[in-house]
C-alpha cells in the first residue's frame, strides 16, 4: 500500500541541499521508507546540483537508473542530500551549500564526500540514503558518522543518471545505521542496466544472513602504515581480533603496490574530472555567461568564478596530466599503477577471502581546520585501493578513538558484496 | 613542382538511430533540437551506449576498401570547448581504430590504375551546429541546434597519394558511389560527407585546409591551394605548417586564426564505453556488387565502352537507372543516359531519380526506329524534362513527335525539299561542282533549315550527292 510521506523534521546539521516536504510512495520493500538522495544522482523534477553553483536550477528531465528502481520498491525520496561539490572533497565543506556537521559531534565534518547522506542518516533524518563513492566517499562519512556504507563492485549498480565525477571510478551505493538496512537498500539497486554500458549482468543480490566463520580474513601491514593514527589504530585490531573470535581466520599479508595507489587515484581520477566537467559551460545549465565576450572568454569567467577552488585545482592537474607530453609521464603512468593494485588485489584474494583494516586513518576532521589539499588527499590513503580495483568493500562501526566513531572496512573479491555483508553483520551482531 | 594531397573524409553513416543513443538521425526536416535526449544532448549523468547497427556499417566499408580490422579497438575522449560540443568532448576512436589500412583504386593522372593506401577508417559522433544570428563575429546570437548532435560519423584518412585535384576527385566518386552501393551512406543528404585535405608540394610543409563540404568543393580548393604554395615557392617566400579554412562561397582558403584554433586534445579511453571487439563479425558480413565488379558486367552483358561503363556505373542510383532503361537496346541507351542525359541534367541541376523511366525509354524506342533525326529527340527529351520540372505529367515519346510534327522527313518528300533546295542555290551547286569543299556542307545546312532539322544530315548528304550526280 502506497501512501505520503511528510518530511517535517528539521535538518540541524544541514544535511539535505533539497528537502521534498511531501512525497508519494508506493508499494514494495522499500515501502514508505525516507531516502535521501545524494545531490550527484538525477531525480527526474527535482533540483540536481552537485553542491556546485554551476548547476544551479538544474532539473534534472528524468531518473538515474537507481531512482526508478527506489520509487518501483516504494521508497519514499525526501530529498537530495549535501555533498562535496561535484563528489570532490574529504569533509563535505567544499559545498556550494554550506557545510554539513557530523551528528556525532556537530564541531566535526561528516567526512566527504557523501557527507550529507551519512548525516541524514546518522541523525536519524532519514533511514537510508544512497551515496557515491568515487575514492571512499560513500566509506569515509559512514567511518566518521559511525554507520554502515558500502561500495558495490563497479558495474553491479548502472550509474546511469549519476552525474560523473570520474567514470571508471564511481559507484552508487548504500548508507544506513545497521547492516540489514545496507544490504536491504542494495538488494533493490544492485543489477543489469542495459543503459550503462559498463553494468555486468549478474544474479540478484543473495538473502542477508550473518556468516564469518572459516573465513580467512587478510591484514595487510600497509593499512596500519605511516599515517594511521595510533588510537584509530588499536580500534580497528580489536575488532579485527572479534572477527579471530567469530570463527574466521585472521592472516597477515603485504600490499605492495598501495605506496602508488594514491598517485594513480588522483591523476586517473582528475583527468576524467576533467573531461567530464568541461559541459558546465553556460550554455545549458547554471548561469547565463556575458554573451558579449566571445565565448571562449565567457566560458572561462564563468567557469572561474562558478566552480570552487578544489574543482578548479582538480581540473586543472586533470587537464594537465592529459596534456600532450605529459600523458605518457602522468596519465599511462597511472593506468599501470592502477594494474599493479588490481593484481596485487587479486594475488592477496587467492589466499584469503576479505581484507580488512581501517576505513580512514583517523577519526572526523574539524570543521574548518582542513585547508591544506595534500593532506585531505592522503586520508583517502585506505579506501582508493578498492576503487582503482573495481572491488566491492563496506564500511561497519567498530568502536570509538577519543568519543568519535570508528570504521572497519572488510573488502571482497569482485561481485563479493554478498560475502562481505555477511562479515559486516556477523561482526554487528556479534558486537552488540 | 610534385603535389602531395592526403585526404580525411568525415561520412555520415545512414543508420536509424543516432550512434549512442535511440533518437532518430533523420532530422533534417524538423525543427531544431526535436531530435535529442540526455545522451545527445550531453545532460549531466547520461551514458553513450554504442549503436550496433553503425559499428555494422562502419565494418561493412572497412570489408569493402580492403582494410584490416584488429581484434580489438576502442573509443576515447576527444576533449575541447565549442558551443555546439555537448559534452566539451566528443566520443571518437585514436590509438585503437576500428580498421586499418586498406585501399581504393582510381583511375590516375596518366589514364592507368592507380591504387590508392587508407591509413585507418574510424568512428565518431557528429557534434551539433550553430546557426548565427546576423552575420559573422557581429552577431547579436548564436543558436545551437543538437539535432546532428550523436550521427555517427566514419573518418576514412588515406595516405599521402593523391597527386592532383582530378585525382582527389576521382577519389572522393569512387568513394561516395562504394559507400552508396553498400547502403551505408546517402550523398544527396546535405552535410552526409565533410573533407579536410593535407597538400603540401614535395619539399616544403604541409598545409591542412578544413570545412571542406562539397565534391566540386574539394577540387577547387586543391587547385586554389596549390597555386597558391606554387606561388609562393617561386616568390622564395616559405610555406608555414598551418590550418587553414575552405571558404565555398569564394573559392579560396583563409588562414584560420592560431591562436583559436591551437588543439591540445587531450585523449584518453572513454570510461563509460567497453573495448570494441567485433573483428569477427566482419565474416558475416556479405557484400553487395560494388562498382568496380558493375563497371565489367557492364562492359561484358552490355557490350560498353569503358568509358560509359565507368560513367553509369559512378552513382548507384544512374546504374540502376541505365539497368532498368537498357533492356534490348544498351547501344542506344549507354551513349544517350551517358552524354546526353547526363549533360541535361547537370545544366539543370537535376538527380537522376526525377527522371520518368517509361517516357525516356520511350524516347530511346523512337530513336531505335529512327522514326526522328537525333535533334530532334534531344529536343523531346528537353521538353520531357521540362515537363518534369514543372511537375507537370511526362508524356511518352511519340506522342510529343505526334503533337509537334517532329517526325523525320523520309523518302520522296525529303527528295522533293532537297531538289528546290538546290534549285535555289545554284551558286553553291556549282561550287560543288567545281570541287568547293564547304558548298555541300552549305546545302546539307540549306535542307536541315527547310526541314526544321527533322532530317538525318548523313542522308541529305546522301541525296545531293545522288541527285547532283545525275
Amino acid at each position: 500500500m502506497g501512501g505520503r510521506f511528510v518530511f517535517e523534521k528539521p535538518d540541524p546539521h544541514n544535511a539535505f541541499i533539497t528537502r521534498c516536504m511531501d512525497v508519494a510512495y508506493g508499494d514494495g520493500p522499500l515501502s514508505g521508507i525516507p531516502i535521501g538522495i545524494k545531490d550527484n544522482i538525477s531525480t527526474a523534477g527535482i533540483p540536481t546540483t552537485c553542491a556546485s553553483k554551476i548547476l544551479e536550477g538544474y532539473i534534472p528531465p528524468y531518473d538515474a537508473h537507481v531512482i526508478t528502481l527506489l520509487r518501483s520498491a516504494g521508497a519514499a525520496i525526501v530529498g537530495k542530500t549535501n555533498m562535496d561539490e561535484f563528489g570532490m572533497g574529504t569533509t563535505t565543506e567544499n559545498s556550494a551549500y554550506g557545510p554539513t556537521q557530523n551528528p556525532a559531534d556537530p564541531t566535526r565534518a561528516p567526512g566527504g564526500s557523501s557527507g550529507g547522506s551519512a548525516a541524514a542518516v546518522a541523525s536519524g533524518l532519514v533511514r537510508m540514503a544512497l551515496g557515491t563513492d568515487t575514492g571512499g566517499s560513500i566509506r569515509c562519512p559512514a567511518s566518521f558518522c559511525g554507520i554502515v556504507g558500502l561500495k558495490p563492485t563497479y558495474g553491479r549498480v548502472s550509474r546511469h543518471g549519476l552525474i560523473a565525477y570520474a567514470n571508471s571510478f564511481e559507484q552508487i551505493g548504500p548508507l544506513a545505521r545497521n547492516v540489514g538496512d545496507c544490504a536491504l537498500l542494495y538488494s533493490v539497486i544492485a543489477g543489469y542496466d542495459p543503459k550503462d554500458g559498463t553494468s555486468l549482468d549478474l544474479p540478484p543480490p543473495a538473502p542477508l544472513q550473518a556468516e564469518i566463520q572459516g573465513k580467512r580474513i587478510g591484514v595487510p601491514a600497509e593499512f596500519f602504515g605511516e599515517g594511521v593514527n595510533p588510537e584509530v589504530a588499536d580500534v580497528v585490531r580489536s575488532a579485527i581480533d572479534r572477527l579471530a573470535d567469530l570463527g574466521a581466520e585472521v592472516v597477515s599479508c603485504t600490499m605492495p603496490s598501495m605506496r602508488y595507489a594514491l598517485a594513480a587515484y588522483y591523476v586517473t581520477s582528475m583527468g576524467e574530472a576533467a573531461s567530464n566537467l568541461g559541459r558546465y559551460d553556460g550554455v545549458r545549465y547554471g548561469p547565463a555567461p556575458e554573451f558579449f565576450r566571445p565565448w571562449h572568454d565567457a566560458y572561462s569567467r564563468l567557469r572561474k568564478e562558478y566552480f570552487s577552488e578544489e574543482v578548479r585545482r582538480r581540473i586543472l592537474l586533470g587537464t594537465f596530466s592529459l596534456s600532450a607530453g605529459y600523458q605518457g609521464k602522468y596519465y599511462a603512468k597511472a593506468q599501470k599503477a592502477r594494474s599493479m593494485v588490481r593484481s596485487d588485489f587479486n594475488r592477496l584474494f587467492e589466499e584469503v577471502d576479505i581484507i580488512a583494516g581501517p576505513t580512514m586513518p583517523s577519526v572526523a576532521f574539524r570543521l574548518g581546520k582542513s585547508c591544506d589539499p595534500l593532506s585531505m588527499y592522503l586520508a583517502d590513503i585506505l579506501t582508493v585501493p578498492a576503487n582503482l580495483a573495481g572491488i566491492p568493500a563496506v564500511s561497519v562501526p567498530c568502536g570509538t578513538a577519543g568519543g568519535l566513531p570508528v570504521g572497519l572496512q572488510l573488502m571482497g573479491r569482485h561481485f563479493a558484496e554478498d560475502e562481505i555483508l555477511a562479515a559486516a553483520l556477523a561482526f554487528e551482531e556479534g558486537s552488540a | 613542382m610534385t603535389v602531395i594531397i592526403g585526404l580525411e573524409i568525415h561520412c555520415q553513416l545512414n543508420t536509424q538511430t543516432k550512434l549512442f543513443c535511440g533518437c532518430s538521425t533523420d532530422y533534417r526536416e524538423d525543427g531544431p533540437n526535436t531530435h535529442v535526449c540526455p545522451v545527445c544532448l550531453g545532460l549531466p549523468g547520461s551514458l553513450p551506449i554504442t549503436n550496433r547497427q553503425a559499428v555494422i556499417y562502419a565494418l561493412r566499408v572497412a570489408k569493402a576498401l580492403h582494410c584490416e580490422v584488429p581484434e580489438v579497438s576502442e573509443f576515447a575522449r576527444k576533449n575541447y570547448f565549442y558551443p555546439d560540443l555537448a559534452k566539451a568532448y566528443q566520443i571518437t576512436q585514436y590509438d585503437k581504430p576500428l580498421a586499418v589500412g586498406g585501399y581504393i583504386d582510381i583511375e590516375g593522372e596518366d589514364g592507368g590504375e592507380k591504387r590508392i593506401q587508407l591509413t585507418r577508417i574510424h568512428m565518431e559522433e557528429d557534434p551539433g551546429r550553430l546557426l548565427h544570428m546576423g552575420s559573422g563575429d557581429r552577431g547579436r546570437y548564436t543558436l545551437v541546434d543538437y539535432n546532428r548532435s550523436g550521427v555517427p560519423l566514419i573518418e576514412i584518412v588515406t595516405e599521402p597519394e593523391l597527386s592532383s585535384p582530378k585525382e582527389a576527385r576521382r577519389f572522393l566518386n569512387k568513394l561516395r558511389a562504394t559507400l552508396e552501393y553498400l547502403g551505408t551512406f546517402d550523398s544527396e543528404k546535405e552535410g552526409s560527407l565533410r573533407v579536410d585535405a593535407n597538400i603540401s608540394i614535395k619539399g616544403h610543409e604541409r598545409v591542412e585546409v578544413k570545412n571542406i563540404t562539397s565534391y566540386k568543393g574539394v577540387e577547387k580548393a586543391l587547385m586554389f591551394e596549390i597555386t597558391r604554395q606554387k606561388g609562393m615557392i617561386r616568390r622564395n617566400a616559405t610555406i608555414v605548417r598551418e590550418t587553414r579554412h575552405y571558404q565555398e562561397a569564394r573559392g579560396v582558403t583563409t588562414s584560420a586564426r592560431s591562436k583559436e584554433f591551437e588543439h591540445d586534445y587531450r585523449y584518453f579511453p572513454e570510461p563509460d564505453l567497453a573495448l570494441l571487439r567485433v573483428s569477427s563479425w566482419v565474416d558475416e558480413i556479405t557484400l553487395p556488387e560494388l562498382p568496380d565488379a558493375r563497371l565489367d558486367r557492364f562492359m561484358k552483358d552490355y557490350g560498353l565502352s569503358k568509358n560509359h561503363a565507368r560513367t553509369l556505373t559512378g552513382d548507384l542510383r544512374l546504374a540502376d537507372f541505365f539497368e532498368e532503361v537498357c533492356t534490348g537496346i544498351p547501344e542506344i541507351a549507354a551513349p544517350w543516359t551517358a552524354d546526353i542525359l547526363l549533360g541535361e541534367l547537370n545544366y539543370r541541376d537535376m538527380p537522376i531519380s526525377k527522371v520518368p523511366v517509361q517516357a525516356f525509354r520511350s524516347l530511346l524506342m523512337e530513336v531505335k526506329k529512327a522514326s526522328v533525326t537525333d535533334k530532334s529527340a534531344v529536343e523531346v527529351l528537353r521538353l520531357m524534362l521540362n515537363q518534369v520540372m514543372d511537375g507537370t505529367p511526362p508524356e511518352m515519346a511519340d506522342e510529343i513527335i505526334a503533337r509537334l510534327g517532329l517526325a523525320k522527313e523520309e523518302g520522296d518528300s525529303i527528295v522533293e525539299i532537297v531538289t528546290s533546295v538546290l534549285a535555289e542555290h545554284e551558286a553553291a551547286v556549282a561550287d560543288h561542282r567545281a570541287g568547293k569543299p564547304g558548298a555541300i556542307n552549305f546545302l546539307v545546312g540549306q535542307v536541315m533549315k527547310a526541314t526544321r532539322g527533322r532530317a538525318d544530315p548523313k542522308e541529305i548528304g546522301r541525296i545531293i550527292g545522288d541527285l547532283l550526280k545525275e
